[in-house]
């Protein structure tokens, strides 16, 4: 990355599984490509609340949240997440998403305030570079 | 080798493989420097007799029907019954999943199978605030035996086999099942049918879970049991490899893992006194059918072998039943593209195939808008015709293991099933599956494989039509079913009225006595049959699990 404002520090991203379902080859896929991008990366594991994903984002002070969705809880849950981030005073930590996703609804998702949404079939490198143009890393 | 004068060869033969390959093949350029199935298998130019393509008929494939039923479970195969066509379905109330699958059976389809949702799959009811946004998203809301009664309404219990997919919360499913069948007046050596109840894959690869391996795998063999003694033609479990191939495993690991699975419960099962002979020919299988044609004939063929074999040589099983692997199948989920969707119809096409020239008793194909959403009825039909086509067009059903003497297939066959019995090595020396489950032996292999292969296809070393090659700027756009909010709803109201109706005294009793039923380790199946009849609900029985057998949680390992 030749980015001028290349960051002094790794960005920090915690990968979130909500909901009920035991979908996580690509929430783990994608961490682990993160990581090996040099990248500090934290995984909640699954079937986490989104009190608990908004809990370990504030504790462990991370840049950006990657939440894995792909029980067709999107709707409630990408909104439920984004409020209380904003409710904890953590709005200005990003949130993008991965899962099976229908087009309507990540239009609809954008509009709420979810930066980007990554469907099956993303290049690994895609996300990658996504992160790094899109999510501002403070000092 | 010398030329005639046009520069043709003249007739020459190669006496040995050896020399064909270093000398007529290497004479010619080859497409690729590598040639590797989706398993990351390097695949051989060509078998012959000479080079693993030699074939002891009698020990190896003997005659299907026959040990080690390597040609298939049924002598007659397809010649004698199609497999059965069973289209896995279910979303919303049980009223709009009863109507699907009355769908599904009046165009043709003749078993049925059920999704359920989220909160049945990890033991809630519709109101606990674990399942907002989740009712009857993913699969059809059961939380109580009149959900059940209203998703077979008009459907006969006792003439169409119904497969559940079902895991931590199996017992109750399978009593809601069994309770409604009692209230029709069937009796339950009547009923048909099949119930996942498969908890050391879900630790593994599909994780829907309530306590921890050990009491897990206890609740799975109480089922098996109460089958054994009083519900023969019922299969108490899928022993499923279908999630752990999705979760990223290659054929053989998911081949070996879904075995030692099996040999986990038989393990479990002798433990408690059972006789092998009574309880190992009620067991069935369910398994991916991936992308790659011919591995995917050989694990199949290579499954019923190792099973046959371990049966009778582990276990002393004496007889044919014990040691036959039936099996369903699914084509595989993860190999569809939400990128140019049409083309899944042809992906689905060709692993359809391959799970009939593998002999399976079962079909699930997948609808071509899965990965967008629950499949609409229009997507499921085309599934559904495709499995069709294969059985009454393509002329393959009607000869038993046409595949069968394939030096290739026969050599693919003997790799899978030796690096399979490998891993089962492995794991027996780690004490077992259980044990292996518990330290995440197997779900480490796994996510290895799933990294891998996601880094293949980033390469462009595997090659997905549509995604990393031939792919279009413009969206292909099909239709998505769109499932009503009203849905959850409409099942809050009804458990929250079903709660008020019940006699409390009854109820409280029931409660109490699978409470103790936990306790004393004796098993629940008989006293949840009754339990649910008094209308103890699903979520209210994983509580009690919750409580008794303790709380599980994702480890989270990368």
């Amino acid at each position: 990355m030749t980015n001028t404002t290349a960051a002094s520090r790794p960005i920090r991203i915690l990968i979130a599984k909500a909901g009920l379902d035991g979908h996580d080859r690509g929430a783990k896929v994608i961490a682990r490509a993160l990581r090996d991008a040099g990248m500090e990366v934290i995984y909640t594991g699954l079937h986490q609340t989104t009190e608990n994903i908004v809990r370990a984002a504030i504790q462990e002070d991370v840049d950006c949240i990657g939440l894995s969705i792909l029980s067709g809880a999107h709707m409630t849950l990408f909104p439920e997440l984004l409020e209380k981030l904003k409710r904890e005073g953590a709005a200005d930590i990003s949130v993008f998403g991965g899962g099976i996703i229908p087009k309507d609804d990540i239009v609809a998702l954008k509009k709420a305030g979810i930066k980007e949404i990554f469907v099956p079939g993303t290049h690994t490198q895609d996300v990658v570079a996504w992160i790094r143009t899109n999510v501002p890393v403070s000092e | 080798m010398t030329k005639s004068s046009n520069g043709q060869r003249p007739f020459t033969k190669s006496a040995s493989y050896k020399e064909w390959r270093s000398g007529r093949y290497a004479a010619q350029v080859e497409r690729r420097k590598k040639y590797s199935s989706i398993s990351f298998r390097e695949q051989p130019d060509l078998v012959t007799p000479e080079n693993g393509g030699a074939i002891d008929y009698d020990s190896e494939l003997g005659y299907p029907g026959e040990y080690p039923f390597t040609r298939g479970v049924q002598p007659t195969m397809y010649r004698g019954r199609l497999w059965t066509m069973r289209q896995f379905a279910g979303f919303g109330s049980p009223e709009d999943t009863n109507r699907r699958f009355k769908y599904l059976l009046d165009h043709g389809q003749t078993g049925l199978s059920t999704a359920f949702d989220m909160p049945c799959l990890m033991g809630y009811d519709p109101d606990h605030p674990r399942s907002v946004g989740e009712v009857g998203r993913e699969g059809v809301s059961v939380a109580t035996i009149e959900d059940m009664e209203t998703l077979f309404e008009g459907i006969e219990l006792d003439k169409i086999t119904t497969s559940m997919t079902i895991n931590c919360t199996a017992t109750v499913a399978f009593a809601f099942y069994f309770a409604v069948a009692k209230r029709r007046g069937l009796s339950f050596d009547k009923i048909g049918g099949t119930i996942q109840n498969d908890m050391l894959k879900e630790f593994i690869a599909q994780k829907e879970w309530i306590s921890p391996p050990k009491p897990s795998v206890k609740l799975v063999c109480d089922v098996i049991e109460f089958c054994a003694s009083s519900a023969p033609k019922f299969s108490p479990v899928s022993i499923s490899g279908y999630h752990i191939r999705e979760a990223g495993a290659t054929a053989v690991q998911e081949l070996a893992f879904t075995l030692a699975d099996g040999l986990g419960y038989v393990d479990h099962c002798l433990g408690r006194g059972m006789d092998i002979d009574k309880f190992a020919p009620q067991l069935s299988f369910f398994f991916d059918v991936h992308n790659d044609f011919f591995e995917e004939i050989a694990k199949f063929r290579a499954a019923r072998r190792m099973w046959a074999r371990l049966m009778k040589e582990r276990y002393g099983a004496k007889t044919d039943a014990s040691c036959k692997l039936r099996t369903h199948a699914q084509t595989a989920g993860v190999s569809l593209t939400a990128q140019q969707p049409i083309n899944n119809v042809a992906r689905v096409a060709l692993q359809a195939l391959a799970a009939i020239l593998g002999g399976v008793q079962s079909l699930h194909t997948n609808s071509m808008d899965e990965t967008l959403s629950l499949p609409t009825e229009d997507a499921v039909r085309v599934a559904l015709r495709t499995q069709q086509v294969i059985a009454e067009e393509s002329g393959v059903t009607n000869i038993v293991d046409p595949l069968g003497g394939s030096y290739y297939i026969e050599r693919l066959t003997n790799e899978i099933e030796a690096e399979a019995m490998e891993y089962i090595k492995q794991i027996d020396a780690l004490g077992g599956m259980l044990r292996a489950v518990e330290e995440g032996f197997p779900q480490k292999e796994i996510s290895e494989s799933a990294y891998k292969f996601q880094l293949d296809v980033d390469a462009g070393e595997q090659t997905i039509v549509g995604v990393n090659k031939y792919q279009e700027g413009g969206e292909q756009d099909i239709p998505t079913l769109k499932i009503d909010q009203a849905a959850e709803r409409a099942q809050i109201e009804k458990i929250k009225a079903f709660r008020e109706r019940r006699d409390d005294a009854k109820w409280k009793d029931a409660m109490a006595k699978i409470e103790s039923a936990c306790k004393e380790d004796r098993n629940v199946v008989p006293v949840l049959i009754d339990a649910v009849d008094v209308g103890v609900t699903l979520g209210e029985v994983s509580d009690i699990y919750r409580r008794v057998f303790g709380v599980y949680s994702d480890p989270g390992m990368l």
